[in-house]
């Protein structure tokens, strides 16, 4: 279905269908049994210029907005779910960037990071501390023109492959959630290494790593916006990349029946191809107008997201101020709520949707020679990263009960 | 055009070794040669290549033109192909084949223009034509689905690569002779810009695919590189190599020297077992002159379960284990 | 660095589909895209770009319908696209097409000093791998063909391997050159969203022969050195013996069986 999108996002969406087709389906079933990150891809992704494509053409981006990036999500997931998070993460981990940093802190990063000649990540979650980020246990604390970072991250997508970390740190810990700040800490910075690779029920191509920080003097130019504002520009970081995992979803959801309905056309029982058993037939009826319904909210928010970033953006490089700042002159409302339903409803119907096409298959399905077990368990992480289902519950009930008691009695 | 006499062939020489198609070309030429009533030559370009020429002889050379220099000692375009270009626009020649060989393609299309005649690309077969004695040439297009026939009417010579293995070797009479017409390399005029630096011999199962008797071939339906190791087993059991088609190199699964059909080698063994392979026309190309084609594969209505001498339907991971077990 | 790859518009290989009772290439239906080789040709051309700085231009010659591939080039990174289109060139032989190619590029040249001209190794059509070494011989430029790597590409000069059947050829050749490239030198990337766009927006630089100023005595299928006297369809022999056997396990006997039985092995 044509969700409107303008010739920019048609062309992404071709290119990105192309890249998936071609060049991540040959590697997808080898580099999940290997649980190995695919530099080869890497390589095609920035060839592609995957990692621009929400970045203005002034740092050698496409000039895209939310929507391309949600839209490559959703094509390069819809074939491989974990080598998709390579521009994915990276997305994740800039975006905090991007809207917080200077006009000066754009310039040092962003052309590496279209590019993709740098990798990004995100590094909120402790052992203590995941959906309460107000607990976060590591520190900074101001030393002259640094800042002494002491801590632990774990569960970090993309660990050790990236090259730039947004991490959440407390530069006051007196003050508690007051105290939040969000720190650029390079790979390769002294007393900053990773730990332990986590073995993973699915996304098994992109490596999951503990980082330790141990001393480690951050210089504080790598200080997105002002300390103690951490907090605020991860809740906007989620408003927009939520949208993204949605995408990804949705990509997941479509890539299972991609195989699915092939299968169930050629496959015989009974001396009739099983599609034409109407319990079946209906089942995938359901399940394709769930991943529909889906697709059509993730874009619909999108959508609206751009008409505020994409101008937002523009007047920030005009102006020489950041993103945040002129996105907070511009903007209604906040997109919490619609983050969240987005990422609730995606990432349920993908595992639903993942889960009936095992069965739907049968036994084949259930074997790794066929690739649905592998969407089965890429799609459960959907549910889980970047704030679970019931945080998500929680964000949208949050936002009822404010906007009912609004209304006053 | 009556000035032009005689049929050359080019005997490739490599790395002090002389290619075996040079023995297919002196039979496909020794041919024409008959047909026209004029002498078969042997063109050696090279260092220290002119003790190739009594064996040229026994097989059927009438003359061998030897370039024998120093300079010659490594394949560099230009130099090859001026001197090439001379010894024709002074020997005048009627048909000139080469072989289709990495070095017989890039030479024979530079020394077309150089001497400002046609050149036919990887023949198959090659006749002359009774009615006016034209060279009629004809080869594999659009991927072997179309044959054509190609003439070169008004210049000369008609020349023409052949594609290795098209035809048998050229029959050995020991003790045969000749006559050695040497050409002297004129180091001032076959000159070029480009520098030969080293040849580095391929590293492996040193064995040459082109010269294996029996081939044990996999395809696609190998599903995972490991399947050749398989294949391996059951070639080393015979005496023979394996070889692959386009998939599983593309696949990364085996490297590209395997790779056995019209962009890969071409291969003529006695015996030639075909797992998994479907049996494209490209692949085709590049085996269908075996003596006995064996086809594995688990589809019956697979393009090569019609070529096949024999076909054998059934899961190639029970089959060449089970025929492991029958050869013990 | 100025770098030109050639690239033809070719019939996708896998759906040639030849009239029998002509022999002719049924065209309509066939889909027809960048020759594969080409695709090689364009990469590397492009790579070289990225890592030296520079221009690739890339050059056809065809009819009116051919000036898509050129854009699909632009979409895989070429920044500047000539199509020789002209009567005059119907029906030519590689000998006629590597000259008007030639004469072509000596106008690009004209305009911007040309280094390096890549080619495929041959096109999937007529697979002849004479172009690259033609164009070279018509410019007077020194060649390599069957190039699987560039080693080097320096200030003055290129380092590259050459396969050859036995092992690989290391060769220094100095600019201007011209290669044909093989297809294990890299790995072709697909269009990019950018490319795409800029590919749309294009202007395809569209010359004739006399544009070129090529000589219309060696062009065409009148004046070309071959011509084609027929083409037929191949005939296959059919000949197959069923290996027969209640499971793959008696097959594999019986066919062992019948290869020893045959002398074969």
């Amino acid at each position: 279905m044509d969700y409107a999108i303008n010739e920019l996002e048609q062309e992404v969406l071709n290119a990105t269908r192309e890249l998936a087709q071609k060049k991540l389906k040959p590697l997808r079933a080898e580099m999940d049994a290997k649980e190995e990150f695919s530099y080869e891809m890497l390589e095609e992704y920035r060839k592609s210029g995957m990692f621009g494509l929400w970045l203005p053409e002034e740092y050698g981006g496409l000039g895209g907005g939310i929507t391309c990036l949600a839209m490559a999500f959703e094509e390069l997931s819809r074939v491989c779910a974990g080598l998709a998070l390579t521009p994915g993460t990276t997305a994740l981990g800039a975006i905090p960037m991007y809207l917080a940093a200077t006009k000066e802190q754009r310039e040092r990063w962003c052309y590496d990071l279209a590019s993709g000649k740098k990798l990004w990540a995100f590094a909120l979650t402790e052992p203590e501390a995941g959906s309460d980020a107000t607990a976060l246990k590591t520190t900074a604390i101001k030393d002259g023109d640094f800042y002494v970072v002491n801590g632990t991250k774990h569960f970090i997508s993309t660990g050790k492959e990236a090259d730039f970390y947004t991490v959440a740190v407390n530069t006051n810990p007196a003050r508690g959630a007051r105290g939040i700040s969000l720190l650029v800490i390079e790979k390769g910075t002294p007393g900053f290494t990773f730990g332990k690779k986590e073995q993973k029920m699915g996304i098994r191509t992109n490596p999951t790593y503990e980082l330790i920080f141990e001393n480690v003097r951050v210089p504080k130019e790598n200080l997105l916006g002002s300390e103690g504002r951490g907090l605020l520009y991860l809740q906007e970081t989620l408003d927009y990349s939520r949208p993204g995992v949605a995408a990804q979803a949705v990509g997941i959801a479509q890539g299972a029946l991609d195989e699915t309905i092939p299968y169930l056309r050629t496959r015989k029982q009974f001396g009739q191809p099983i599609i034409t058993f109407q319990a079946l037939a209906h089942k995938v009826a359901e399940l394709a107008a769930k991943t529909e319904a889906g697709r059509a909210l993730v874009y619909s928010i999108t959508h609206r997201m751009d008409a505020e970033f994409l101008p937002a953006v523009k007047e920030a490089l005009k102006n020489g101020t950041s993103v945040h700042d002129e996105l907070k002159k511009i903007k209604g409302g906040r997109w919490t709520k619609y983050s969240a339903e987005a990422k609730l409803f995606c990432s349920n119907t993908a595992m639903e949707v993942a889960d009936e096409c095992v069965t739907l298959c049968g036994g084949i399905a259930y074997t790794r020679e066929f690739p649905l077990e592998k969407y089965m368990r890429d799609a459960k992480i959907t549910q889980i990263y970047e704030g679970t289902v019931h945080i998500q519950k929680n964000e949208i009930a949050t936002a009822l009960i404010k906007e009912y008691a609004s209304q006053g009695e | 055009m009556n000035d032009w006499k005689n049929v050359w062939i080019l005997a490739e020489v490599n790395h002090g070794k002389l290619s075996p198609t040079a023995y297919e070309l002196l039979n496909a030429g020794r041919k024409l040669a008959d047909d026209l009533g004029e002498k078969l030559c042997a063109v050696l370009l090279g260092s220290g290549v002119e003790k190739f020429a009594a064996e040229l002889f026994e097989y059927g050379a009438d003359i061998v033109y030897v370039c024998d220099d120093a300079h010659l000692a490594n394949y560099v375009d230009d130099v090859y192909a001026k001197t090439l270009a001379a010894m024709i626009a002074q020997y005048k020649p009627n048909k000139f084949l080469l072989p289709a060989t990495n070095m017989g393609r890039s030479l024979s299309a530079k020394t077309a223009v150089f001497a400002g005649t046609g050149l036919t690309a990887d023949a198959t077969e090659v006749l002359i034509n009774k009615e006016d004695g034209q060279l009629h040439a004809t080869r594999p297009t659009f991927g072997g689905n179309l044959m054509a026939t190609i003439t070169c009417k008004r210049t000369r010579p008609e020349m023409c690569s052949l594609r290795p293995m098209s035809y048998e070797k050229a029959v050995r009479v020991p003790g045969r002779q000749g006559e050695v017409i040497r050409f002297a390399f004129d180091a001032e005029k076959y000159t070029s810009l480009a520098k030969f630096i080293e040849f580095i011999k391929n590293e492996g199962d040193g064995l040459d695919l082109s010269e294996a008797e029996i081939i044990v071939a996999g395809g696609r339906g190998l599903g995972k590189p490991e399947g050749f190791a398989l294949l391996k087993k059951l070639a080393d059991r015979l005496g023979g190599a394996v070889a692959a088609s386009r998939a599983p190199v593309d696949n990364g699964w085996i490297d590209y020297r395997y790779q056995i059909g019209l962009t890969g080698r071409t291969v003529k063994p006695k015996v030639y077992i075909a797992c998994g392979i479907s049996g494209q026309i490209q692949h085709m190309a590049g085996m269908s002159g075996a003596d006995v084609i064996v086809a594995v594969n688990k589809d019956p209505q697979a393009p090569i379960m019609k070529v096949a001498n024999y076909a054998v339907q059934g899961d190639l991971y029970e089959v060449i284990p089970a025929m492991l077990e029958a050869l013990h | 660095m100025h770098i030109v790859a050639c690239v033809k518009q070719t019939p996708k290989s896998d759906n040639v589909k030849i009239d029998p009772q002509t022999g002719c290439l049924i065209r309509s239906g066939a889909a027809s895209d960048i020759n594969p080789f080409d695709e090689y040709a364009l990469e590397e051309a492009v790579t070289l770009k990225e890592q030296l700085g520079g221009t690739v231009s890339v050059i056809t010659m065809g009819p009116p319908q051919a000036e898509a591939v050129l854009k699909d080039s632009i979409a895989r990174g070429a920044d500047a696209a000539y199509q020789l289109g002209d009567m005059a060139f119907a029906g030519s032989d590689t000998w006629s097409t590597s000259y008007a190619l030639s004469k072509g590029i000596e106008k690009i040249a004209a305009q911007n000093p040309v280094d390096l001209v890549i080619c495929g190794k041959q096109t999937n059509d007529s697979d002849t791998g004479h172009i690259g070494p033609q164009i070279s011989a018509w410019l007077g430029w020194p060649n390599a063909a069957f190039v699987k790597k560039v080693v080097k590409a320096g200030e003055k000069s290129v380092v590259v391997e050459r396969l050859t059947e036995d092992g690989t050829d290391v060769l220094e050749i100095p600019y201007p050159c011209v290669l044909s490239v093989v297809k294990e030198i890299n790995k072709p990337r697909v269009k990019s969203p950018k490319g795409r766009i800029l590919a749309k927006r294009a202007q395809v630089t569209k010359w004739t022969a006399d544009d070129v100023g090529a000589d219309k005595s060696k062009l065409g299928i009148k004046n070309c050195p071959t011509n084609v006297v027929k083409s037929f369809v191949p005939k296959r022999e059919v000949c197959a013996v069923t290996v027969e056997g209640a499971n793959g396990k008696e097959k594999a006997a019986k066919l062992v069986e019948l290869l020893k039985e045959n002398k074969y092995i």
